[in-house]
């Protein structure tokens, strides 16, 4: 007892929160993962990567860091715009905590559920633990008739073929032991909605457990997206590569 | 074994049961009714499972959460920082 609360009081969360044109919701989400935090008491710092925002994201974040602290907020800028993937990399280089949270800054991912995560986290011991949009009381928020058929409809084709033992692979909003995050970083290739599904089914491969929080997702508010395109096509390649792969 | 190894092979072990059975080459010697009906068992098969597909896609659909809750707490959140940051010196 005595050394698992020594342990608690010891454990750093890392979140990394990659921005590409996120002035608006940059301060919006920083000022609710530190109240969140500041909650629920753990230790925690907020790694911002910035890859040359054109609308000034990074001078936001640079009055973000001395309001809270460079001790709380950290700013780990990239000269362009080199993608999410690598993103991450970065961050968890300058990252000390032992858990890292991958959330996107555009507020679709909410703060409040990052001590349910951590509550899992210590209630199974687990490797990595998901936010999940297909379970319980998760679910998403300003999405279409459309958006929600090809969703479902992915997600169960992935579900038959892959059979992960996630029920979301496509979101990334997650909790991860610092060394199975670079285990996997390592191990994972693919890029955009297919890196986050790659993500699961490498842990799984590697014998890493999952756990799962039901999350809500709001569609982003401010700014836009920036997958797009020929989503479906990526995702289905993606899909049939890990199929015949792993 | 990937996972397109492991279909494969489970696609090969239900075909060659199927082929023993309806096709019979090796002279079992079915009774023909039973065989007759074992023929388009993989059209069956086909049909029910694009069955339980629609069903299972279409109910998690109709159970689909739609979050309006949080999206209206979130606006109450967004409402409440802005003004505890410009408290704070942030010009937004
Ligand atoms: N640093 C960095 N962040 C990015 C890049 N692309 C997207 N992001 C951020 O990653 C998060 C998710 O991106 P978003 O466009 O919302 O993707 P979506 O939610 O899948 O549509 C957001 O916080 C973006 O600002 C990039 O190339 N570099
Ligand atoms: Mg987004």
């Amino acid at each position: 007892m005595a050394a698992a609360s020594r342990n608690r009081a010891r454990d750093k969360y890392s979140v990394l929160l990659p921005t590409y044109n996120e002035r608006e919701n940059l301060p919006l989400i920083v000022w609710l993962l530190v109240r969140s935090f500041q909650e629920s008491g753990s230790n925690f710092e907020i790694i911002v990567i910035d890859d040359g925002s054109p609308d000034g994201t990074r001078e936001v974040a640079e009055q973000l860091e001395k309001i809270y602290g460079s001790d709380k907020i950290l700013l780990r800028p990239r000269a362009k715009k080199l993608g999410l993937g690598t993103a991450y990399i970065h961050g968890m280089q300058h990252a000390t905590g032992n858990f890292i949270i991958i959330m996107d800054a555009d507020l679709s991912h909410h703060p409040k559920f990052i001590p349910e995560f951590i509550r899992k986290q210590k209630e199974g011991n687990f490797d990595i633990v998901s936010g999940t949009r297909y379970k319980g009381n998760g679910g998403v928020y300003g999405w279409d008739l459309k958006r929600k058929i090809i969703s479902r409809g992915a997600n169960f084709v992935t579900q038959v073929l892959l059979r992960p033992g996630a029920s979301d692979l496509t979101g990334s909003f997650r909790l991860y032991r610092k060394e199975v995050l670079q285990k996997l970083m390592e191990k994972c290739v693919s890029k955009g909605y297919v890196f986050q599904m790659e993500m699961i089914v490498r842990a799984r491969q590697l014998g890493y457990t999952i756990g799962e929080v039901p999350i809500s997702f709001v569609d982003r508010v401010y700014g836009e997206s920036k997958l797009g395109g020929n989503e479906i096509v990526s995702f289905l390649k993606g899909l049939l590569t890990l199929f015949a792969t792993t | 074994m990937t996972k397109l190894a492991q279909w494969l092979c489970g696609l090969a072990l239900l075909g060659t049961a199927w082929a023993t059975l309806a096709l019979d080459p090796l002279g079992l010697h079915l009774p023909l009714p039973c065989r007759q009906v074992l023929w388009p068992f993989p059209v069956y098969l086909l049909v029910a499972f694009g069955c339980y597909s629609l069903a299972t896609i279409g109910y998690r659909l109709s159970t689909f959460n739609d979050c309006e809750a949080a999206a209206k707490e979130l606006q109450e959140q967004i409402r409440e920082a802005r003004a505890d940051l410009s408290r704070r010196g942030l010009k937004f």
